[in-house]
Order: C-alpha cells, then structure tokens, then sequence
C-alpha cells in the first residue's frame, strides 16, 4: 500500500500569469483591486478564450465563473487559482450582443458553469462544444433569463410546470447495448437528480449527470437582501455546507466593506467549520460502507456523528450549527466552563476514529469492494481541477487553509493527506485522515481561544463594493462573490459549491467500473445536489 | 385422514413462521449492531399493512405481471408443504422428492423473473439479469448437494432421507459437511442475502431480488415479499433437518410431535442467528464475484460427492 503524499502545489504563480497575460493579450490596463484575490484583470472579450489558454499553460486552477447584470453590460468573471493566491479574469460585454469564446477547450471544468451563466443571462459562449441547457428544466422558458435585471423576482410561473422530459442525453448505440435512466426520484431519502447509464451488460460504458432538480432561484432570491439576510440565505444553500457557504458569504461581504471580525469570532468560525467537516466526513464514512452492505461501520459511525451533533446543540444551539455565522462575526460563544468538556470530546473521539478506521481500511471484505473502485486517476484530477477529498485521494492536495490561509489559519499548520490511487478507499481514507487532522486543529484553537467581541458592526456603507470570499469547507474550496450597493443591500451573490468541480469527476472515474458499483461510486465523491443547482 | 390434517398445519405452520424467521434474522443483526431494532414480528405487520393497501399497476402490466405474485407465493407454498419440517411419514412427503423441490424453486424464480422484465423498466430487468445468473449457478451446486445426500442415504425422497439418518447408526460422513457447507452457500445466494443480495439496501443499482418486485404495490407486494421469506425458512428446515435430523417426529403421537416442533424451532432460530452473524461481519461482494463464490459451493459439493464415493461406498 502506497503511503500519504508529500505535500505539493502544482499550479503556477499570480506574477508570471499575470505578466504572460498582459504581453500576450489586449488588457484594458486597467488592474481594478477585488478584496480576496491577488490580481484582478480586465480582460478584452474577444480575448477571453487566449486569456484560459495562457492560464492553462501556467497550469492554473480554473475555479469558477459567473455573471453580473451591470445595466449596460454583463460582466462575466472567471475566478482562477494560484500556487500563491487567487486571480480574477472580467470582461465587459454589451447587452446587444451577448457572446463570448468559452474557456472549456482549455479548461473543462468550464464546461457546466458557461452553460449556468448561458441559462441564466442568456450569453451564448462561441466554441462551447455542448450548448445544451443546464440549469433551466421547464419552469421558465427558454427565452427569459431570470438574472437578468429586468426579470421579477417573481418570475412568470406556469400553472403547472411541465415534465422535463425532452432533455437530448447523448446517445450511445451498438448491439446489446441499453440506456438505465436513475431519478431524480430515488428509492432512498436523497436528494434529487438524474443520471443516465448506457451499458453494456453490467459494464458502464457512459454516465450523464442532468442535475438541477433543487434550483431555487438562490442568486435572484439573494439581491436586495440586507447582510444578515445573505448570511441566513448561504446557510442554506446546502445544508451539509452551512457554516462553509455561511463564512464564504460574510467572509466576502466583509472583505468589501473593509471590515476584519475579532479574533475570536474568526476562531470560533473556524472551529465551526472544523466541527462541520467533520460530523460530515463521519457521516459518509459510514455512508460509502453502508453502500457495499457493511452496516456495522454505518451504525459506529453514525453513532459517534450523533453524539458529536448532540453537543453542537448544546454548546453552539443548532445541530448542523446553521445560522451561527453571521456578517461581522458569530452568535455563539465558549464559555470556560464548556471547554473541559469540548477537550474530552475530542479526545474521547481521536480514540474511536484511530480505532475505527485502521480496522475498517484493513477490513478485507470491504476492502475487496472499496480498492481500485472508481479511480480516478491523478492526471485527470488535476484536468478537472476537482477539490477536496475527492481531489486528495488522486493527490490534487489544494486546500485554502494550507495553500492560502485565511485568519485564523494563517497561525495554525494544516497538514493534508492526499494518495495517488484515486479509488474510493483512498477517498474514504482522506476522510478519516482529515477528520484526525481536524481535531488537532479544533485542539489548537481552543487552547488558543482569543479574546474580542463576537460581532462588529459592518456598517456604515457608503459606496457601492464588492469582494470575494474563499472558505476550505469540508468539500473543499468554497467561493463566494458578493456585490452591496450604497445602502448595503446584495446586488449580487454568487455562491460557488465545490461541488460544480467534483461532479464532472463522477462521470470520469465511473467508467470501466460496473453498474451495481456506481452508488458507491457515487457516495465516495458525495457531491451537493442543492449547492450545485443553487 | 389424520395424516393429511397433519401435513396441512404443519404447512400452515412453515408458511406462518416464515415472516417471523426473517425477522427474527434482522432482530439479531440489529443487536450486533448495537442497535435498538424492530421486534421479530415486525414483518407480520408489514405484511398486513401492505395487504391492506390499494394496488397501483403500470399501464404497461401485462397479465402476468398481475399473475406472477400468485403463482410465485402459491409454488414457493406448495414447495413448502412437501418439506418434512415437523414430522415424517405425512402423505405429503411421498408426492415430492427434492429434486421437485428445486424444479418448484426453478419455477418460482421464472415467473418472479418474468415479472420483473414485464413492465420494462430498467431495473425490473436488470434484476431479472441479475437474478438469472446467479440461479444458473447455484442450480447445478444445489442439484449436486442434492445428489451426494441421495446418494449417501439411497434415497431422492426428503422423508426418507430422513428416516434412514435417523434409523440408521449415529456416524460421521465428511461427504455430509462438505454437501452441508455448499448448501449453505447455496441457500445464501439463493435466498439473496449478503454477501450476494443485500435484502436491507436502497440502491436500485445493487440490488438483485428487490429490483424484480420494485413495480409492485400492495397485496401483490406483499405475497412476493412472503414468498422470499418462504424461500429462505424452506431453505432453513431443508438444512436444519438433513444435516441435523434429530428431533423429527417419525411416530405422531402428540409428544413426538410437540418434540419435533421444539426441535426445528429451536433449530432455525440458532441457523438465523448464524446467518445474521455472517451478514453482519461481511460486506456485500462485487456483484461478479458471485460466480466465484457459486463455483466454491459447487466445488464443495462435487467433493462431497466424491469423498462419498471414495469414502463411504461399502
């Protein structure tokens, strides 16, 4: 068995981006400063595919992409990582003629993105190799762009929306060959969404995803919203991802303001955010083994994930700890008194897991079904620029706390595991080993606890502002972008999942790999249906 | 006359303890589990509950997705009637011997695959598939148990199978515990447990038994639901009572009777427990490893057969 890693960052650097970039392509020069990345670029349209290819070159991370409706132009943003910071790529185009090259020959992770800002703006990404629809099902019509401006919130909807059933997946033909079409209706309590296998036998020989059975309209419903609205809003973009989604929105909307939270309202973020990673990687630990039919490791993991969200409860008020976040800080304490107790819990669980986890990885009919399971391999990690476990287990280590450490983790060391193999043991291993890793940092802050108020006043605003917010939430890289206007209401907000990263991964690693082993499959990456369909 | 009374409760019994053998089998899981779990009876009431529910057909059913339920209950019954569970010497045991048992189970398994492709969803048939396979398999290694039992007591009728085990002197025959480990694969495969079914799981892709019955909806589902528990209590007395024959009534008299009943009772709870320990330390196996593990059981077999012959022929 191969062993962890060493660390390693692959992606280029800002600087030499930066000035390849300007050589090479038309900049308007102008260099406009966006709080939370390193560079900001603005970018001629007609440059806009060169500019991913130069970025390519340089072997950045794509991360992610959106749209903004500035009446009269769309601004579209293209957010790309760094070995040392992040970098932002924008372009003006006018509401006339709404056409840009698309970044997904170089990058293909853009592919899903271009067509979300397709459905959603409707701006047409020349040279994008499948303009299907993506976001939109039948709630609106093909000819409404529902971020657009001048769109109701509202919207127009129908009496009843109208079954989606004419979306043209891809077909394969060939003898013997058949089409199993799974959801979004699923036998179990899941989250909807539809997959389509051909296969040949019990051979897949092509997984399409069609999500976006949960959009609720998260970006529309977001403008107008004041900053405890927009808190309360992330923290439900995915549940799983609260305090995630909930810290990358305020971490955004406070960078823009130019307001930095107390010390100690970062620390008990950050403790939040560990506690969240890992009831959830406790919870899939157990999940991915239930998923092969080994019940005892579901119900000890299940049992230390309860005990665990028990006491969120009862030091922090809410099980999934939602709402704890808030613009300016936090709403919950650590009184003194919990701390012993918090330290025992700790403890009480690095005892259970250093326990649970060698038996289950050395487990040998589990292991027979985990190892060399829907692998994906290190090569096409890094194409598809998927993020956390999913990333690490194919050593795509990128994690923000170690790579570019927002306070408070720029005073702690993050150690990240990460194995060649790509298989779904090494994704359920990268889970235990994070879990591990997450206590010891929840050690180290407590011990370290600083003192300062929980929450600071965001105000007074006086300007229109934006800026981004980048979280590592126990997905991975979590980004928000928001935009406040003069009165400090959102103008707009756009929440990026890691999910949209690791979803197209699931399509890859399942091939070769045969039917039954799909949900495991599937399981081991655990994308977010509802952060994804936003 | 009194015989045919006989053979009809203790058929009557066989069919009404099935459901609480399998729950009785997760009841035990669940305390390996350290879990609470629902009482062994919970299937009776799941049973009723489901027969008292409206049934919902897809337009596509055609009649034998209607008729499949009731021909596979009924032949899984009639399967059942014929095992000597209680007592032996019942008019019942001499119109059967087992090789029409397992020509009742093959007949089942066809209309129950039937069922599953009728309506034409994906998972009906790839179900039906599935469960093809693993039948095609686990036939030949049941047919050879079958023979190396029938060949050590002379003997294909399961009553006199029996008698002559428990008539005959008390010996050890390995041809016996190498026919008895292959049937318990067998009855493992065939009855869809884990690790080659899992009877618990959600996942329409993994599943084999339960995605020929997902289209069906109340008392159809229930009857498919009772006929796989059938399956697996036959499957529990076939084993309890060949490879343990003690306790069956051979005289009926009510004390010889009562005796047999505790005996086989007394015997399927220890088999459930057995097999929920298994269950419980196994993952379910690659769904391509089951010919292996078919082929093991056929190998184990083939050696009963023939440590039989270079054994124990006289």
């Amino acid at each position: 068995m191969r062993r962890r890693q060493p660390e390693q960052v692959t992606a280029g650097k800002v600087a030499e981006f930066v000035t390849h970039l300007t050589r090479t392509v038309v900049t308007t020069g102008q260099k406009s400063t966006v709080p939370g990345v390193q560079v900001c670029l603005d970018v001629a349209g007609e440059d806009w595919g060169k500019a991913a290819e130069i970025a390519a070159e340089h072997t950045l991370r794509w991360s992610a992409a959106w749209a903004e409706h500035l009446s009269p132009d769309f601004h579209v943003v293209c957010l790309l990582a760094c070995s040392d910071g992040h970098c932002l790529l924008r372009t003006r185009l006018a509401e006339g003629r709404p056409e840009l090259p698309s970044q997904m020959p170089s990058f293909p992770a853009a592919n899903r993105p271009e067509r979300h800002i397709q459905d959603m703006f409707g701006i047409r990404f020349t040279g994008h190799p499948d303009p299907r629809r993506w976001t939109r099902h039948q709630a609106w019509s093909a000819k409404e762009f529902p971020l657009r401006k001048d769109f109701p919130l509202s919207g127009s909807p129908q009496l009843k929306t109208p079954p989606d059933c004419d979306y043209p997946f891809v077909p394969v033909s060939g003898e013997g060959i058949y089409e199993i079409p799974v959801g979004p209706v699923h036998a179990g309590i899941i989250e909807p969404g539809h997959f389509r296998f051909q296969a040949d036998g019990e051979d897949v020989l092509r997984l399409e995803e069609h999500l976006g059975y949960v959009h609720r309209g998260v970006e529309k419903l977001a403008e107008g919203r004041d900053l405890a609205g927009l808190a309360r809003l992330a923290g439900r973009l995915s549940g799983d991802s609260t305090v995630a989604h909930g810290w990358a929105a305020c971490q955004a909307a406070e960078r823009a303001l130019g307001v930095e939270p107390s010390p100690r309202a970062l620390a008990l973020r950050a403790i939040l955010c560990e506690r969240e990673r890992i009831a959830n990687h406790l919870g899939d630990i157990g999940a991915i083994c239930n998923d092969v039919g080994f019940t005892f490791a579901l119900v000890q993991c299940s049992r230390l994930r309860e005990l665990w969200q028990r006491n969120n409860a009862a030091i922090f008020g809410h099980r999934l700890l939602m709402d704890r976040v808030v613009s300016g800080g936090v709403n919950c304490d650590i009184s003194p008194e919990h701390l012993p107790e918090l330290f025992a819990e700790i403890n009480e669980l690095r005892v259970r897991v250093e326990e649970l986890m060698p038996m289950l990885l050395e487990y040998p009919s589990l292991q027979d079904r985990l190892r060399t399971t829907g692998i994906l391999s290190v090569e096409l990690a890094q194409q598809l620029g998927t993020l956390g476990y999913v990333g690490r287990a194919s050593n795509h280590q990128d994690d923000l706390r170690r790579d570019a450490p927002y306070a408070p983790y720029d005073q702690l060391v993050v150690n990240v595991p990460a194995y060649l193999e790509g298989d779904v043991a090494k994704r359920t291993r990268v889970r235990g080993d994070e879990v591990l890793v997450s206590l010891e940092l929840l050690e180290q802050l407590l011990k370290s606890l600083p003192e300062g108020p929980l929450q600071i006043d965001c105000g007074p605003f006086a300007r229109c502002c934006e800026g981004l917010g980048l979280v590592e939430g126990w997905r991975g890289e979590t980004v928000a972008y928001v935009r406040l206007d003069e009165t400090g209401r959102v103008m707009r907000y756009f929440p990026r999942d890691p999910s949209w990263l690791n979803w197209p991964a699931l399509e890859r690693l399942i091939l070769g790999n045969i039917v039954p082993d799909f949900p495991v499959c599937n399981k081991s990456v655990n994308g977010s249906y509802a952060g994804h369909d936003l | 006359m009194n015989g045919w009374a006989l053979a009809v409760i203790q058929a009557g019994l066989l069919a009404f303890g099935a459901p609480f053998l399998s729950g009785w089998v997760k009841w035990v899981k669940c305390k390996l589990q350290c879990r609470q779990g629902p009482p062994p009876w919970q299937p009776y009431r799941d049973l009723s509950k489901l027969f008292q529910k409206e049934i919902l057909l897809s337009d596509q059913a055609s009649p034998v997705f209607r008729m499949a339920p009731y021909l596979v209950f009924s032949v899984t019954a009639l399967a059942g009637s014929v095992m000597p569970t209680i007592a032996v010497g019942l008019p019942t045991s001499a119109i059967a011997d087992v090789i029409v048992l397992v020509g009742f189970f093959a007949l089942a398994r066809f209309f129950l695959a039937l069922a599953g492709m009728d309506v034409g969803t994906a998972f009906g048939g790839m179900g039906s598939s599935r469960e093809m396979m693993v039948s095609s398999l686990a036939e030949p290694a049941m047919l050879m148990a079958v023979f190396t039992l029938a060949m050590t007591v002379s003997s294909t009728n399961l009553a006199s199978m029996i008698v002559n085990l428990l008539v005959g002197p008390v010996q050890l025959y390995p041809s016996f515990i190498f026919a008895g480990m292959g049937l318990l694969l067998v009855t493992v495969a065939e009855t869809g447990r884990i690790p080659v079914d899992n009877p618990a799981t959600h996942l329409e892709l993994t599943m084999i038994h339960e995605a020929m019955i997902l289209e069906y909806t109340g008392r159809h589902l229930a009857l498919m639901e009772w006929a796989a528990m059938l399956k697996l209590m036959i499957y529990g007395v076939l084993i309890a009572n060949l490879f343990i024959p003690w306790g069956v009534a051979i005289a009926l008299t009510p004390m010889t009777l009562a005796v047999g009943l505790a005996a086989i009772t007394g015997k399927l709870l220890l088999l459930g427990v057995v097999l929920a320990v298994a269950e419980t330390g196994l993952a379910k196996m690659r769904l391509f490893r089951a010919p292996q593990f078919l082929g093991l059981a056929f190998i184990l077999c083939l050696l009963g057969m023939l440590s039989h012959v270079i054994l124990e022929v006289r």
